[in-house]
């Protein structure tokens, strides 16, 4: 009755042509962090009837910069690409020559808290002992990450070090293709921390595989109630969220656009929706529009300021 | 492990997946069946029926069409001596003979059970050995990744002979440059694309095997035509059953090559192809004096490759399930749909979905059956396809490898460019360059390149991993030995009077 009941609103407001096909486009591999928000919010609109079909992509490469391109390149209005605090790191960089002003930004959905993950049997046992560590042999403690150098895991492990009072420059992070990989590269031992979003290691921390030594959040996670905050472990003004959020190709037309943040708003209010979002972890940040536009601008000042300071640009 | 295969059960055994199954089985050994077609071209044709399917369908039906190919494939070897894929190349040594003494059928049901047997004992390997190996690969550094790629390549090679192993290394090589064209994976500068945009994606996968493979035999296949029709002409088949004494007289050689197929298989780099001429060439040698001789129609000589690369097939589904490494061209096809249904293979697969890892396992007993009980009546109607005059085959293969990689991508560069490697894959081909290395060098060119960067990046730009750990060490040393193995042999062969 319910999803009778929004599809009538849908085609009422004119956007049931664009809820039927959507087309998703992944920037990265599969089972990463945009995997898991991309497929997570379309199981949850395809489940709930609101959407009836969508199709996805991943397309991994330059960092984000192969996915960009190709959404402005084919500039279909029912592809939508995911993305999230990379975009706006990443075009400071210059890692790609697009930034968000390039597309049509949809809404954020979700945020995810970054947290620092050891092995369950690693001799690190709390920040403490890793600040320690890193300050004596900086060079034989590495952070993993599922992003490039210089992107979000990166930034978050270099906040860390500045946090616990050592050198940010001394940080010794790798890079992995995706979120999974660099769990797997934990696990083999090849590193000794993951720098990680929250929901990208839930499975394995609620399964025991892995600890956490910290999360970058302003309170403790809901499903980590044991896990200190980074604050209250001791590294100072360690907050960070990366948002999830969507964006349409730049053009797409005001009430195509407007439609598609009704769909969102509406997906937030589903069973399905609240399930897959309690499983991962995720926290909602729903940011339509305008707002949207405004946190990616404020955001953009912010992480500029820090990866001067942090010598990262 | 029974609560796995019990889970395993539970997904094959859907009404829609059983379907899917049978239908994968099907147009495998259709596919399979055609000149120059093997499992890798079966399984590119299927990739747009099975991206529609739920990620658990879509690879029961993808690995379906891979055995089912494989299957085929012995069909054309043995009734026209035209093997649909280098991996059957062994079952026409004895098959075709037998077939032209009068007994095609009797070939066939001999390939078809000694078939079945390697991949039930393979699946029941698999069975035991992936959830320790999955257990395993958790250990497995950048490092290791990278020495495992190094002995692929070289395994690849080296089964070449001497003769050829230069030729099949430089293939390798050459695929490894295709690999680098496009963005580099860590800096993310796009490089060697000569200024196209079309080029900054690198060179597709999917093109490369359709140019390389499908392409270049339908061009070759034009090239050397001939009206010679073999022995598909509709004549009567004969009987397709065994009686109890054949059955005996070649279980023992399929178990030992089922066992042997599978070990090669693990490897990456060695597969179906090396598995069968290896289980060939060790039967013959066990055979000794008997009658009738291997190369003359014996059976053990039908059995031996045929248990062999059905074995191997799925030997090589471990390193693909357990460490995220496709040995061989088909497998990279599979790794690409899984990627693409959001599952990445690896360590962590078995941990975070055990569902497809044990639906895949269990599938490949029920296909095996479905293989036997149902292609076995069928293979008299469906080896008239045979008979269908070249001139109009030729012009099929032609169309649909065009046409199958222009809907994936919509861009005519993509023809261009797939023509003009199809154009190059006949010239190296006509001059006896192997293309299956340059294929394996295409897949692993990226993978091996992540893995060493990261592998430099964790030792601060030295190579001393090679040797500071034991494992990476131990798999170097393995891929020097069979580098060196056919030069050794030579030696040790001269030196020991005959």
């Amino acid at each position: 009755m319910r999803t009778l009941l929004t599809a009538l609103l849908l085609a009422l407001a004119g956007t049931a042509a664009a809820a039927e096909r959507l087309h998703f486009l992944i920037p990265g591999g599969a089972g990463g962090g945009w995997d898991r928000t991309a497929r997570g919010v379309g199981q949850a609109l395809t489940e709930s009837g609101l959407v009836a079909q969508i199709r996805y992509e991943n397309m991994s490469g330059g960092g984000g910069g192969r996915a960009i391109a190709h959404l402005i390149e084919v500039d279909n209005p029912h592809m939508w690409m995911v993305n999230s605090t990379p975009i706006v790191v990443r075009s400071l960089q210059s890692v790609f020559p697009q930034s968000f002003r390039d597309l049509t930004p949809i809404a954020s959905i979700i945020g995810d808290y970054s947290v620092l993950a050891v092995q369950r049997d690693s001799d690190i046992r709390n920040l403490a002992d890793f600040a320690a560590r890193q300050r004596a042999a900086p060079r034989r403690m590495i952070i993993a990450g599922g992003s490039v150098p210089g992107g979000t895991d990166h930034i978050v492990a270099a906040l860390l070090v500045k946090g616990v009072g050592n050198d940010p420059t001394t940080t010794k992070y790798i890079p992995y293709d995706a979120g999974g990989k660099a769990m797997a590269g934990l696990l083999s031992g090849e590193v000794q921390l993951l720098s990680s979003g929250f929901g990208e290691v839930v499975d394995m921390y609620e399964q025991g595989w892995v600890r956490l030594l910290c999360a970058a959040s302003p309170e403790r996670l809901a499903r980590a109630p044991d896990v200190p905050t980074c604050n209250e472990a001791g590294a100072e003004d360690v907050v960070f969220v990366n948002w999830r959020g969507f964006f349409a190709p730049s053009g797409v037309d005001a009430d195509l656009a407007a439609g598609y943040q009704t769909l969102l708003q509406e997906m937030r209010a589903t069973p399905v929706w609240q399930a897959i979002r309690a499983r991962n972890g995720w926290v909602d940040l729903y940011q339509p529009g305008e707002d949207f536009t405004r946190l990616l601008e404020r955001q953009e000042q912010q992480i500029g300021t820090l990866m001067r300071e942090l010598g990262l640009l | 492990m029974w609560e796995g295969i019990t889970m395993g059960l539970t997904t094959v055994f859907t009404l829609q997946n059983a379907a899917f199954l049978m239908l994968g089985c099907l147009a495998g050994t259709f596919i399979g069946m055609l000149p120059g077609l093997g499992p890798m071209t079966a399984i590119a044709l299927m990739i747009p029926v099975a991206s529609t399917l739920e990620p658990g369908a879509g690879i029961i039906m993808m690995a379906a069409v891979y055995y089912g190919a494989i299957f085929g494939g012995s069909t054309s070897s043995i009734l026209i001596n035209a093997p649909g894929v280098a991996s059957t190349v062994a079952t026409s040594f004895d098959g075709f003979p037998m077939a032209r003494a009068g007994f095609p059928g009797k070939a066939l049901a001999i390939a078809a059970t000694a078939s079945f047997w390697g991949g039930i004992l393979g699946a029941l390997l698999l069975l035991i050995a992936a959830p320790y190996l999955a257990r395993i690969s958790l250990s497995f550094q950048s490092t290791d990744y990278f020495a495992l790629m190094v002995l692929g390549l070289v395994t690849v090679s080296a089964f070449a002979g001497r003769d050829g192993m230069l030729k099949a290394l430089a293939m390798v090589v050459l695929g490894l440059m295709l690999s680098t064209v496009g963005v580099d994976p860590t800096q993310g500068i796009p490089r060697f694309t000569l200024g196209q945009l079309d080029l900054v994606d690198g060179i597709s996968f999917l093109l490369l095997v359709m140019a390389t493979f499908a392409l270049s035999e339908a061009l070759l296949g034009i090239m050397r035509f001939s009206r010679e029709q073999g022995l598909a002409d509709g004549r009567a088949l004969g009987a397709l059953r065994l009686s109890r004494r054949e059955i005996g007289d070649i279980a023992p050689a399929a178990t030992r090559s089922s066992a042997l197929g599978f070990l090669v298989g693990l490897l990456p780099g060695a597969g179906a192809t090396i598995a069968s001429l290896l289980a060939w060439g060790a039967e013959e040698r066990l055979a000794g004096k008997a009658k009738p001789a291997f190369g003359e129609g014996a059976p053990r000589g039908i059995a031996a490759p045929e248990a062999a690369n059905n074995a191997a097939a799925t030997g090589s589904f471990v390193p693909l399930l357990t460490l995220g490494i496709p040995g061989s061209g088909t497998t990279a096809i599979l790794l690409g749909a899984l990627i693409a249904y959001g599952i990445q293979p690896g360590p962590l697969l078995y941990i975070n979905e055990p569902e497809i890892f044990w639906s895949v396992i269990v599938s490949m007993w029920i296909g095996n059956v479905i293989l036997l009980v149902l292609n076995l009546p069928l293979i008299p109607y469906i080896a008239r396809l045979l008979a269908v005059p070249r001139q109009f085959l030729l012009p099929l293969i032609l169309f649909f490898s065009l046409i199958g990689v222009y809907f994936v991508s919509f861009n005519t560069f993509d023809i261009q460019l797939m023509v003009i490697f199809a154009a190059a894959a006949v010239g190296l081909r006509l001059l006896d360059f192997p293309m299956a290395p340059m294929i394996l060098g295409f897949i692993l060119g990226g993978l091996m390149e992540e893995n060493l960067s990261r592998a430099m990046l964790i030792y601060d730009q030295s190579w001393s991993f090679l040797w500071q750990r034991p494992l990476t060490l131990a798999i170097m040393i393995t891929a020097m030995v069979i580098l060196a193995g056919p030069f050794l042999r030579e030696r040790f062969a001269r030196r020991s009077p005959d």
